[in-house]
């Protein structure tokens, strides 16, 4: 099978869905390949946390452009995605945790960023009742928030269907070929052909990258969350703390969904993720000591989803230096749901236009180039 | 507990855990209490057979931890498990699952309301605590546990306002060309069951060929409409509807280990792969009993013999000959617990709406999904059961899937002119029970927190 197309996205989880939705309405015709199904893999997983607070300055600037867009992403996508902006919190429970959120309160101010703020013990008791009466105050940004990542999904795949890409399921790809100026790209249901391709593979993206030559090491990182069952309204904001695994939100169904940085294990070969729970007990151990109130919910789910994670864990954002045409948009490392829309944005410019406004400097893929 | 005491045999060191306050399985529930109580009479002979298999488990030495749920179980093998409000993991050289079997979900509509359980339910009540249903009960189903708990219910003073047989016309029929072997080497079984059968006709008001049904009530149960194969339609008053449409193997725990399973045609279920001693493709997981396919009490404690001898030569207590020779009786007597298998499956394979419920009908009772919500998302191209859990949220409650895998993976088929084997059911997500955030929370030392 070959396709008249303009660029060929391979990886159909929220990045690959989101730099086809940007570069179909742009005019290009568009073809997404995904090996299994869309949203599979960590975008099918994802606590759906929108945060801009505590992210490595380098991904300041491009995660506040998506902050912009998350609260217009209905204009976007043609949904809300169910995304609340209740603030996200990261937890001080001792005196001595305090100046390490001081300090970064600092840095940002210096850097020029507005979104983070410090609050003492009070104004965190007023913003989140259900808080252990031990802790002694936070850094917050109040734009923040979280989304429903089901419907996030399905809201950037419908919106990119309606622009016009194909997207192919069961479409694994195998093998990619220069031809020409062209690249030819060997998958499970044929061949496509296309002069342009963005690698939005996720965890299998070093795969990608290696056969148009970008050998890089990068390394990856299965995430776990804990589903409960549904409680009674609880809390509002998603809250993190310092020195633990923790992120604690309420969704609205009434489930409370916990992670932040709690590992299990992946087998990429078998694209299987397995649950560690000695780990997980870590993060259910901060939810308690957070949230007395919760030691008798039940647990009734938990998972764990793969992604890529460079050493820096930072993305890699960037026109492939050997290849021509090719564009790398992956290790996004537990954090690159709430870059999504900006993501796309980017990926659509450096296809087109070979390069961006955006500061997308610290996100070179040849930082990781195995020597 | 076969299985603990044939391996004990072999001096292998035996932890058996069970949710029950006592070993007996669901069969044998709560035996030790009962005998020499006048409810043995009432149970009847089979449930009473159980006593010899527990006095030799209790006397074999293998240790019982009663009152334990374990919830997770990793390969290699790791179990996890909370007794008395307390999450522990204790560590093994090999593992056996001998989970059993969970009554069939049957939807229907109006299934989810309160005053209709399933005779499962109703039995294990009778059996734990002597009650029976105070006022007449409408009994729906196919299968000989319909039949057997109807004949218990009745002995211990029950009253049956009515009972719906839903096994198809013509099943008789096409049950007959598997009846000689099952006959010749099982009459016993076959001629208690029909005895049951007998008896209940003439006791009791019994209406053939249901097909269909359908409960009504506001808050609770107040009515049942049922039809017949012949078109009849009636509607009658009732406060307690009991259903039961046959049992399944208990595949939760297999699946989440990863274990390849295979499709029974005969039994409409998925069963793990095993080989001759009862492992499963996950070296050193073993299963037993009735989730390695609907067998039988019998057939279970033969099945977990040979475990018990495979898990005894994997592990050296005994030479791979040996095992043959002591495993050559058993394997004999287990063909013949079977034989009467083929012809039960046909007899009771249950009617097409069992599996393919109307579009009224809720399929997923947790998050309360209908059949026509699960239509629409195939409708919209979203053709897998784990998209469709990730879209309708059908089997992210706390039953994880154990009420509508099938009825899932049977919409989708039917929907797409594909096999259940070829659609596949939705992943398990561990835990496999629900375990509390303070008990997970307690797996920490207090000297690994910060
Ligand atoms: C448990 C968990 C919690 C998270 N929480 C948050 C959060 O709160 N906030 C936040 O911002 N981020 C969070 N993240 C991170 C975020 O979800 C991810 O960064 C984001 O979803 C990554 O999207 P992606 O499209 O790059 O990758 P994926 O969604 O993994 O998509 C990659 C796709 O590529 C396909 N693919 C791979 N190889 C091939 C091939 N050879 N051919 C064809 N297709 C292929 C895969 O099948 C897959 O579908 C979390 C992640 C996890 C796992």
């Amino acid at each position: 099978m070959t396709k008249e197309l303009d660029t060929i996205v391979i990886g159909g989880g929220l990045h690959g869905l989101s730099a086809a939705l940007y570069l179909a309405r742009a005019g290009r015709k568009v073809a997404i390949l995904e090996r299994s199904w869309v949203g599979r893999h960590s975008s099918g997983g994802t606590a759906a946390g929108v945060r801009t607070l505590n992210r490595d300055p380098a991904e300041i600037p491009i995660s506040l452009e998506a902050m912009d867009m998350w609260h217009r992403i209905e204009t976007i996508v043609g949904d809300d995605c169910g995304f609340h902006a209740h603030g996200q919190f990261e937890v001080a429970e001792f005196e001595h945790h305090f100046p390490e959120l001081e300090e970064r309160y600092a840095m940002t101010r210096a850097m020029g960023f507005e979104n983070e703020e410090l609050i003492g013990r009070d104004e965190l008791r007023r913003l989140v009742p259900a808080l252990a009466p031990h802790c002694v105050g936070a850094i917050i940004a109040r734009q923040d928030g979280a989304a429903d990542p089901h419907r996030t999904l399905q809201a950037f795949r419908r919106a990119t269907e309606a622009a016009g890409v194909t997207i192919y399921e069961g479409a694994g790809v195998i093998a990619i070929e220069q031809v020409g100026i062209d690249w030819r790209v060997r998958t499970e249901q044929g061949n496509f052909v296309a002069p342009t391709i963005v690698n939005a593979a996720g965890a299998w993206a070093d795969k990608i990258a290696a056969m148009v030559g970008d050998n890089v090491e990068v390394g990856h990182k299965a995430s776990m969350m804990i589903v409960t069952e549904r409680i009674a309204p609880l809390l509002k904001p998603v809250v993190g703390v310092v020195g633990r695994p923790l992120s604690f939100k309420q969704t609205h169904q009434g489930t409370l969904l916990i992670g932040g940085g709690l590992k299990g294990k992946a087998d990429l070969e078998a694209q299987r993720t397995f649950v560690d729970f000695t780990q997980l007990a870590r993060g259910a151990r901060a939810a308690t000591d957070l949230f007395p109130a919760v030691d008798k919910v039940r647990i009734v789910r938990t998972w764990a989803g793969m992604e890529s994670s460079p050493k820096d864990e930072l993305p890699v954002l960037c026109l492939s230096p050997n290849a021509s045409g090719v564009v790398h948009s992956f290790g996004y490392s537990g954090h690159g749901f709430q870059l999504v829309p900006v993501c796309g944005a980017i990926v659509a410019d450096l296809i087109m236009q070979g390069s961006t406004s955006r500061q997308i400097s610290s996100f070179k893929i040849d930082r990781l180039y195995k020597n | 507990m076969s299985a603990a005491t044939t391996a004990r045999r072999y001096g292998l060191d035996v932890l058996v855990v069970d949710e029950q306050s006592s070993p007996g399985g669901q069969i044998w529930r709560n035996i030790e209490h009962l005998s020499g109580t006048p409810r043995m009479a009432i149970l009847g002979k089979a449930y009473e057979k159980g006593l010899d298999v527990v006095n030799a488990f209790r006397a074999s030495g293998a240790v019982f931890e009663h009152g334990t749920q374990v919830w997770q179980i990793e390969a290699g093998a790791r179990a996890f498990m909370t007794r008395n409000g307390a999450a522990s993991s204790v560590e093994a050289g090999h593992l056996l699952l001998a989970t059993g079997a969970q009554e069939r979900p049957a939807p229907f509509p109006g299934w989810t309301l309160p005053g209709v359980m399933t005779i499962g339910a109703a039995q294990i009540v009778l059996k734990s605590s002597d009650q029976i249903p105070s006022e007449p009960v409408w009994i729906a189903g196919s299968g000989p546990l319909s039949l057997l708990y109807a004949a218990q219910l009745l002995k211990a003073g029950g009253q049956i306002a009515g009972f719906l047989d839903t096994t198809p016309a013509g099943r008789v029929v096409e049950a007959l060309s598997k009846f000689t072997g099952a006959a010749m080497n099982a009459p016993a079984d076959l001629f208690k069951g029909l005895g049951w059968l007998l008896s209940l006709k003439r006791h009791v008001r019994f209406i053939a060929h249901v097909t269909e049904i359908e409960a009504f009530g506001t808050d609770r149960l107040e009515q049942i409409r049922y039809v017949t194969a012949k078109g009849r339609t009636a509607t009658v008053a009732a406060r307690l509807l009991l259903v039961h449409e046959g049992v399944v193997p208990t595949i939760h725990p297999t699946l989440a280990l990863g274990c390849k399973h295979v499709w029974n045609i005969d039994q409409d279920s998925f069963a793990p792969g095993l080989d001759a001693w009862g492992e499963t493709s996950e070296a050193g997981v073993f299963v037993a009993g009735d989730n390695a396919g609907i067998g039988g009490a019998t057939a279970a404690c033969l099945r977990g013999e040979l475990a018990g001898l495979g898990v005894a030569r994997k592990a050296g207590r005994i030479s791979a000959a040996e095992a043959q020779t002591a495993a050559k009786p058993i394997r004999a007597r287990l063909k013949r617990a079977l034989a009467a298998r083929p012809f039960l499956d046909r007899l009771y394979r249950p009617r097409q709406k069992v599996f393919v419920p109307d579009d009224h009908t809720i399929a997923c009772r947790c998050e309360e999904v209908s059949v026509a919500s699960v239509r629409a998302e195939i409708a919209s191209g979203r053709p897998g059961p784990n998209q469709i859990k990730a879209f309708t949220r059908a089997g992210m409650g706390p039953c994880q899937g154990r009420q509508c895998g099938y009825t899932i993976a049977r919409i989708l088929a039917a929907a797409e002119g594909r096999a259940v084997p070829d659609v596949g059911l939705q992943r398990v997500r561990p835990p496999l029970k629900p375990v509390t955030l303070g008990e997970l929370a307690a797996l920490i030392d207090a000297d690994q927190t910060p």
